[in-house]
């Protein structure tokens, strides 16, 4: 489904992105993990098209480097920033229409199955996006982004700084995107839910690619772990 | 209390008029982060072509031409300049606009010459709607009120209740993230950028027969434009509306009032025979001013406007 090659990146003269290489099949969920400044927020954002980036990345056998953001969400690639993105003064209904891409199309999601699959939302439908919780506006970019019913999604440290109730949201969140055979590629930091719901992991370290295999190899291998993950 | 009706009246449409220019602005600053300094030259561009327009059919169809017209060429103007100058920076695009707004200048003077053009009222508009006490207010006052209402209305009508609206106003917030949900961001800056000069055309055709047609006109209401958006906020059309009118109408009533700190000291007893320059000054003589003095002053202190939602 994709395949990255050798991917590089600068900022400025910076070499941040140092020949990454990685791919997730159909209906997979990886992991991507690393230490805050290994390079995977920018890996993920040369994906989107959001950073120029030199090398390969191919979607559903496409080459996608170099098309603009846009034109990579309309191949089938949804993006959840790490930084969550919502538009504040708009409602919580507001933002989720946003994600639409083609509202004469259909897609797996519809507003009204996300407020069923999370009423907190539905609750808080008429609200402006701003001044919801950390968690809920964790809810609302995830539920936003499946609005444009990707293939694929590439979501940026869910759970960071979220209280551990909002954590187990998110874990379900993610359950229901495995169930609705969508890919996903889960930026982490820890290995906590990442692990749980993942079926392959890549450890990056100084914008490379150090790791790569199942939670089970990783949880075995403690130098990588001490080496590259935990402080 | 006559002078002050009228003076309320001249005021907001006056205002009214600033926000038709600002309004424009503030959304392509704010959503393309482009500072615009040619804005007005569309404002003078509109007011020359309605002239043109006039002469050869009617008023009426400057009025709906003529915004057309510079709308085109805003789109064309973004889309073939703005877009080519934004690869080499900021800096690069500012220095555009500051060359097209010279451009105008002289093209303008080029086809039209430098004295003011001959673009007056339509008869139709011409006259008196009623007068009170000895003040007459004139018809196309009341029609450049009725023409900025209707079009504040559509605005905030297609900025609400359309789809392409929803997305515009999250632009003004997170254009990045508009984009990477699928939106075609750089084509829906060509159409902000069409519609905001659109906007500034249609001020144009409005203003350039209640004020006058010269080349300098563009000059003569930029600085202000840019003030209004800076006191409103960036990223806040509410904020340019309020601003605008504020403007407007503080200016109307200090231009209409020839008072001094020396006058007001002397009505409540002080008779003060060696002030200060600047306390001899009428508010008359203070009303250009009195616009910048408010940018610095919210620049101070309150450095994100009234309304707007990020930092100057
Ligand atoms: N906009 C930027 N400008 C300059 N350097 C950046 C920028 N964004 C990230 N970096 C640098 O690039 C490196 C990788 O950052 P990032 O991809 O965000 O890592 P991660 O998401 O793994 O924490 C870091 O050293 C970071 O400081
Ligand atoms: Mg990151």
């Amino acid at each position: 489904m994709l395949e990255v090659k050798d991917l590089h990146a600068f900022y400025g003269k910076s070499h941040v992105l140092q020949g990454v290489s990685l791919s997730v099949g159909r209906g997979e969920i990886v992991a991507l993990l690393g230490r805050n400044g290994a390079g995977r927020s920018t890996t993920v954002k040369a994906i989107m098209g959001l950073v120029s980036a030199q090398g390969s990345v191919r979607f559903k056998n496409e080459e996608i480097l170099g098309l603009k953001a846009h034109e990579v969400a309309r191949k089938g690639i949804g993006y959840v920033p790490e930084d969550r993105a919502i538009f504040p003064d708009l409602t919580v209904r507001q933002n989720l229409v946003l994600g639409i891409k083609d509202p004469r199309k259909r897609g797996r999601w519809s507003v009204e199955e996300v407020f069923s699959l999370f009423p907190l939302l539905a609750e808080r439908a008429e609200t402006a996006g701003g001044v919801l919780s950390g968690g809920e506006q964790q809810m609302l970019t995830l539920c936003r982004t499946m609005m444009g019913d990707p293939d694929l999604v590439l979501i940026d440290e869910p759970t960071e700084g979220l209280a551990p109730k909002a954590v187990e949201q998110v874990g379900e969140f993610l359950t229901a995107v495995k169930k609705r055979g969508i890919s996903a590629l889960l930026v982490e930091q820890k290995l906590s839910i990442s692990l749980q719901i993942s079926e392959r992991l890549y450890l990056m370290g100084h914008g490379k690619i150090v790791f790569q295999g199942t939670p089970g190899d990783l949880r075995a291998n403690e130098g990588v772990r001490k080496e590259w993950l935990e402080v | 209390m006559e002078f002050a009706l009228i003076s309320l009246l001249n005021g907001v449409t006056y205002g009214l008029l600033l926000f038709m220019l600002s309004s424009g602005l503030t959304l392509i600053f704010s959503m393309m982060s482009v500072l615009n300094f040619a804005h007005a030259s569309f404002y003078m561009l509109g007011a020359y072509f309605a002239y043109q327009i006039s002469g050869a059919a009617s008023f009426w169809a400057a009025l709906l031409l003529a915004p057309l017209l510079v709308g085109v060429l805003g789109a064309l103007v973004e889309r073939f300049g703005i877009r080519k100058a934004h690869r080499f920076g900021h800096v690069a695009e500012l220095l555009f606009t500051f060359g097209l707004s010279f451009l105008a200048i002289e093209v303008v003077q080029l086809v039209w010459g430098k004295a003011a053009v001959d673009y007056r009222v339509p008869s139709t508009l011409q006259g008196t709607l009623f007068t009170l006490y000895s003040t007459s207010y004139p018809i196309y006052k009341a029609f450049m009120i009725a023409v900025s209402v209707f079009m504040l209305a559509g605005l905030y009508s297609f900025l609400t209740y359309t789809r392409i609206g929803l997305i515009i106003q999250a632009a003004l917030s997170r254009p990045d993230m508009v984009q990477a949900l699928g939106h075609d961001v750089p084509r829906i800056f060509t159409l902000v950028f069409a519609g905001g000069t659109a906007l500034a055309g249609l001020a144009g055709v409005i203003g350039g027969n209640a004020l006058v047609t010269e080349p300098g006109m563009a000059d003569a209401v930029g600085p202000i434009v840019f003030v209004v958006v800076v006191v409103g906020g960036l990223g806040s059309l509410t904020g340019a509306f309020v601003a605008s009118l504020l403007i407007g109408i503080l200016q109307t009533f200090m231009v209409g009032m020839n008072y001094s700190f020396v006058d007001f000291a002397r009505e409540i007893g002080l008779d003060i025979h060696s002030a200060p320059l600047l306390a001899r000054l009428s508010l008359t003589q203070f009303a250009p001013v009195m616009p910048y003095l408010l940018m610095v002053a919210i620049l101070i202190f309150r450095p994100r406007g009234l309304m707007g939602a990020r930092e100057t």
